[in-house]
């Protein structure tokens, strides 16, 4: 099996975020950047498969300026066989999900793995977008994954419970927690990194449908009121009021 | 003409779609274009004709037995045959939401604005709204030049308004295009109310110490009709289940009250709770990070508050 990991290159989960002065953009000075945490379920899903030689290659794709190529090296430490770069600035949704289905369309993945969603846009959007665009099936919020002669048996997450699919492969996925241990790249496996390629490649040509008018930062809560414990019943009153308890 | 679709959750209107409707009759008023809902698959008796409360007039059901399991594929190929000029669709940012909404977009051309929270602007030549990003730690503007623009509604962030109406419901049929994407089992989770649709969230952290004194926080979720959620730490621990692990890496969520016991407040914990309406602490900590991003908050050990509070929930009851 040939496999495709969609990485999306976002700052750190402890990152104070600021916007930049025209509030149209992120203020990466400072910020450290990590591959997002749902796509390391899908990558150490990978490496997984190819550990029981079920998959032979696995590819990680970003789509991204220079500088995603650190998140790649991650990548690659972790497992990854190679890389691929594809050189445009991901303005939307749509730019990014074109570009991966550009790719992928000479590729013959037998899997093409995304996260859930980007820790950053939140949009849930590039998956889907993208198994459209190939006319594949797609299983979002996978959680396990079981693939056995060419089928794949998948638990997905949904309201109050989960559900599993029987999908024939190719197949799009995207990952929720569970679907596999993250892995942390050990030295080994970060010298080798060292000596595997990443690759780029021009963009197609298309124009993003969705842009961003302005970032603001959410209210945050003034002040905490605090309610002695000794008096119990103003919480109880609290609740009341918020329309907790009737 | 606007559509709404609402989901099936196994025959039943889900509360994300009851937002979805109401938020569509809104908007309907609002750009004065006619609303049509759609729904997919068999419902239970009477269940459909509940949206007349909320205001609708219209409903197309493509009544199918193949659709009473969710399939993107199919899902995509019959709404794409149902509507006719749309220019806008309504779809709730539920499990099935964000992957039919992304498939839509491309097979009708429509740009899609997804998990927005405030009703859609016509804004320049196409519409504005806004969304979350950054993990609640910014709000986003979005902007789209088009004309026509599929929009997913987040929970829990606009509230439904009774309105009555008299509801004309249309069936139809579309056959199901494959049967690619086929559900084979189902699984129901243990807790009462879905964490992603509850009003309130009864949540625990390390500070219970052990899985065996869950018992007062499922006692006190009871009481208050909640959902049970819980940091993550507890649940890589297995205290409890992963599907009840919110934050940055586990679930997301935004009720109207958060209940967090025991829980520090760190950034990644926050980063998927942080859009409740209302957020309660009890923390024994009175430095707890929590205190500093909370409305509400009781310094204090949670096993002598929280089953001193369950009692005088009770009293309040009339239960003791
Ligand atoms: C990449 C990454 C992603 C992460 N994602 C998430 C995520 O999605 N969700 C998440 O929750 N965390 C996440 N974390 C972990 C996060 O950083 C914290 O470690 C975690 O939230 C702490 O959990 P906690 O508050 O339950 O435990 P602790 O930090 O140990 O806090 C326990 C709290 O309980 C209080 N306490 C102790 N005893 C009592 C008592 N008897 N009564 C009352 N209070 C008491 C203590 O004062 C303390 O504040 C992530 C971390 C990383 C690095
Ligand atoms: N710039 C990108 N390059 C490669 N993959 C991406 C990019 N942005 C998003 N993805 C993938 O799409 C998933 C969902 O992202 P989103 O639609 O932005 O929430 C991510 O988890 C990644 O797998």
């Amino acid at each position: 099996m040939k496999v495709l990991v969609a990485i999306s290159h976002v700052p750190d989960t402890t990152t104070r975020i600021t916007f930049t002065e025209d509030k149209k953009a992120l203020n990466k000075q400072g910020v450290t950047f990590i591959i997002n945490p749902y796509d390391e379920f899908s990558l150490s899903y990978a490496v997984g498969l190819k550990e029981q030689n079920k998959a032979k290659e696995v590819i990680v794709l970003c789509v991204g300026p220079k500088e995603v190529e650190s998140t790649l090296k991650k990548a690659l430490a972790i497992g990854a066989d190679k890389a691929v770069r594809i050189d445009t600035e991901p303005k939307d949704a749509f730019i990014v999900a074109a570009n991966i289905a550009a790719y992928a369309k000479e590729q013959n993945f037998d899997l093409l793995l995304f996260g859930k969603e980007s820790i950053d846009f939140n949009g849930s959007q590039v998956p889907g977008m993208v198994a459209e665009l190939l006319q594949l099936p797609f299983v979002s919020f996978a959680t396990k994954m079981e693939i056995e002669n060419g089928k794949a048996k998948v638990t997905r997450e949904i309201s109050g419970g989960s559900e599993i699919l029987e999908v024939e492969l190719p197949l799009v996925l995207s990952a929720q927690k569970g679907l596999a241990k993250e892995r942390i790249p050990n030295m080994r496996g970060i010298m080798m990194a060292r000596r595997k390629p990443v690759e780029v490649i021009a963009p197609t040509e298309t124009q993003p449908k969705v842009e961003t008018l302005q970032l603001d930062y959410p209210k945050g809560r003034t002040q905490c009121k605090f309610i002695d414990p000794e008096n119990i019943d103003e919480l109880v009153q609290v609740l009341v009021n918020l329309g907790a308890l009737n | 003409m606007i559509y709404v679709i609402v989901e099936n959750l196994q025959g039943s209107i889900r509360k994300a779609s009851i937002e979805a409707v109401s938020y569509a009759v809104a908007l309907s008023e609002k750009l004065q274009k006619p609303l049509q809902g759609i729904a997919l698959g068999p419902f239970k008796e009477g269940e459909l004709q509940k949206l007349s409360q909320y205001g609708l007039e219209q409903l197309i059901h493509v009544t199918n037995e193949a659709y009473k399991d969710f399939s993107s594929i199919n899902y995509t190929n019959a709404v794409a045959q149902v509507v006719k000029d749309p220019t806008v669709i309504v779809l709730p940012q539920g499990y099935d939401g964000r992957a039919l909404a992304p498939r839509l977009s491309i097979r009708l051309q429509m740009p899609l604005l997804s998990g927005i929270h405030t009703l859609l602007e016509p804004y320049e030549q196409g519409y504005k709204a806004q969304r979350i990003a950054y993990s609640n730690k910014g709000i986003e503007t979005v902007y789209t030049p088009s004309q026509k623009v599929i929009v997913t509604l987040k929970a829990n962030s606009f509230v439904p308004q009774k309105k009555e109406a008299s509801l004309n419901i249309t069936t139809t049929e579309v056959a199901a295009a494959t049967d690619k994407e086929r559900v084979v089992g189902r699984e129901q989770f243990s807790g009462k109310v879905p964490l992603t649709e509850a009003n309130v969230v009864v949540s625990g952290g390390r500070g219970l110490k052990g899985p065996e004194n869950w018992g007062m926080i499922e006692e006190l979720a009871q009481l208050l009709g909640a959902a049970t959620a819980c940091s993550k730490p507890v649940a890589d621990e297995g205290w409890r289940p992963h599907h009840e692990h919110v934050g940055q890496t586990g679930i997301q969520i935004a009720p109207n009250v958060y209940i967090a016991i025991g829980i520090s407040g760190a950034i990644q914990h926050l980063a998927g709770v942080s859009a409740s309406k209302n957020i309660i602490v009890i923390n024994k900590d009175k430095d707890a990070p929590f205190f500093k991003n909370c409305d509400y908050g009781v310094v204090g050990d949670a096993f002598e508050v929280v089953p001193k509070l369950i009692e005088a929930i009770k009293r309040y009851k009339g239960l003791a």
